[in-house]
């Protein structure tokens, strides 16, 4: 199966996290809002242009910029 | 409890690493937990103060410090950033860590929303790690039935080895009892109970490194945490542990042993964060799955649908026509009462005048108070308490509504091109008026 960016998902569809292109801190940070590999990742909205994007995110709806959700690579079901 | 000159300024801003205590039997309580979970509530219920909450995050940058009194023993209650995590990446989060490591705090009182028991447990299991002596406080609990979440403390408690308590701190509900469950862990000698395991290689790493710690005087932390730490590779906590042990060569030979058994399995310090970070929210979804219980969701649905009237296509020209809405609301409505404290100011400045002319005062005197002080400042007032006193009820209500993060949402990429990020329009809203 082929990893795809989340910011490619589209509204509605679900995902799982497989790896993240994150460094240091900022990976801390995004394993901190619970995107470890293996985590469902659901698109719930875009905001008027496409950007930020709100994700539900193990029960947590949490808005990403599409600039760090494409670095967060994911597995369509 | 008034502004004094060491409460304000500069003095006031990170004195939270050395708050004093009054009596020795006074008890020293760090109160964290992740932003937005009604902390500051808790905080302004125990303690009596006005500690200006809100819906958004970072509002508590510095530490705020209160006391709640009982039985004539004090809790000194400090209040700390709200962080969703404590591995120092953040300023908010360095202070949080470092008060809770090394704050010489009696007990951590850590508040969850109920609504997000599984995201709160992040910042719960990582404390727990770093000490036992604390309590867990799980707010919001009439919301969250509302929602249809049903938490089972009991078997919360037993699952993460400390005390839970579950309070409605708007309606004051809970607090005696979380009070109650702080002086008890204060008080007891515990273990933590419940650790977190970690893969083989990174438990085999750690055991020689925490044996050593062990040894320590005065540890504020506990063992396996700081060895988790080291070797994590994290910096800043080896310079604050070492500061205290200077140079110890027993720890460095057993962080190169580690060292070794890592390689043997293969990890690197990135491998060792990443399986370190993974096995917590790993856990946390194990705990919350075995307590939480979702009944009905009609609130949710609800929800949904508002968020896709005020967040979507049309999620702009709706927050237009909600603000032109406010602002026509506060300033034809503030006409009003202006008009009234103008008349009723107007009327006592008469008064005054005839006073200050039959005690025969000076023209300048009456010139200075009366047109000068008098005048200006009801002048103001007039202007300017009306529409105040309307526009941040308003204000206050949208906020309770949690309307202003979604704000943010909307106008993020429009902020993001001018190098600004969407919670910055409220500051904005707020500029504007």
């Amino acid at each position: 199966m082929n990893s795809v960016s989340l910011n490619t998902l589209k509204v509605g569809e679900q995902a799982f996290v497989d790896s993240l292109d994150f460094h240091a801190s900022n990976r801390r940070r995004m394993q901190d809002i619970g995107l470890v590999d293996g985590t469902k990742v659901e698109c719930l909205r875009k905001a008027a242009c496409g950007d930020p994007v709100a994700y539900l995110i193990r029960g947590a709806v949490i808005a990403l910029r599409n600039e760090d959700a494409s670095k967060i690579f994911v597995i369509k079901q | 409890m008034g502004l004094t000159v060491g409460s304000t300024g500069t003095k006031s801003m990170d004195t939270g690493l050395n708050i004093q205590k009054k009596n020795s039997n006074d008890l020293l309580i760090a109160l964290g937990g992740n932003p937005n979970v009604g902390k500051s509530t808790v905080f302004n219920a125990l303690t009596g103060m006005k500690q200006h909450t809100g819906n958004w995050p970072g509002k508590t940058v510095t530490n705020a410090c209160g006391v709640h009194s009982r039985n004539g023993r004090n809790f000194i209650l400090v209040d700390l950033p709200g962080t969703y995590s404590l591995f120092a990446h953040s300023a908010e989060e360095e202070v949080a860590r470092d008060f809770i490591c090394f704050g010489s705090a009696d007990a951590t009182v850590l508040v969850c929303d109920a609504t997000c028991l599984e995201r709160n447990l992040n910042l719960v299991l990582q404390t727990i790690e770093i000490t036992p002596y604390t309590v867990v406080c799980i707010n919001l609990l009439d919301e969250a039935k509302r929602k249809g979440i049903n938490i089972d403390l009991k078997k919360l408690q037993q699952l993460l080895g400390v005390p839970v308590v579950g309070t409605n701190a708007r309606k004051q509900e809970g607090l005696k009892e979380l009070i109650d469950a702080v002086e008890k862990v204060c008080s007891a000698k515990i273990q933590n109970t419940a650790p977190i395991e970690y893969p083989s290689a990174i438990e085999e790493a750690v055991k020689p490194i925490e044996s050593e710690i062990k040894h320590f005087d005065n540890l504020t932390v506990s063992p396996r945490w700081a060895a988790l730490r080291i070797i994590e590779g994290d910096s800043s906590i080896i310079k604050k542990l070492y500061a205290e042990q200077s140079e110890n060569k027993n720890i460095k030979a057993s962080t190169y042993q580690a060292q070794k058994t890592l390689n043997r399995f293969g990890y690197d310090e990135n491998t060792v964060r990443d399986k370190i970070a993974k096995a917590i929210v790993l856990k946390a979804e194990d705990i919350a799955r075995s307590c939480c219980s979702q009944s009905a969701d009609k609130k949710k649905s609800l929800d949904r649908k508002l968020d896709k009237l005020f967040m979507g296509r049309g999620g702009i020209p709706t927050m237009l026509l909600l603000l032109v809405f406010i602002f026509w609301l506060t300033i034809t409505g503030a006409n009003y009462p202006s008009q009234l404290l103008s008349n009723m100011f107007a009327l006592l400045g008469e008064k005054l005048l005839w006073l200050f002319e039959s005690i025969n005062a000076p023209d300048w005197l009456t010139g200075a108070l009366i047109d000068g002080v008098y005048r200006v400042l009801t002048w103001v007032v007039a202007v300017m308490l009306p529409p105040m006193a309307i526009f941040f009820p308003l204000f206050t209500l949208l906020e309770d509504f949690g309307y202003l993060p979604r704000v943010a949402f909307n106008l993020d990429h429009s902020f993001q091109k001018a190098g600004a990020c969407g919670k910055q329009a409220l500051t904005m809203w707020l500029v504007y008026f």
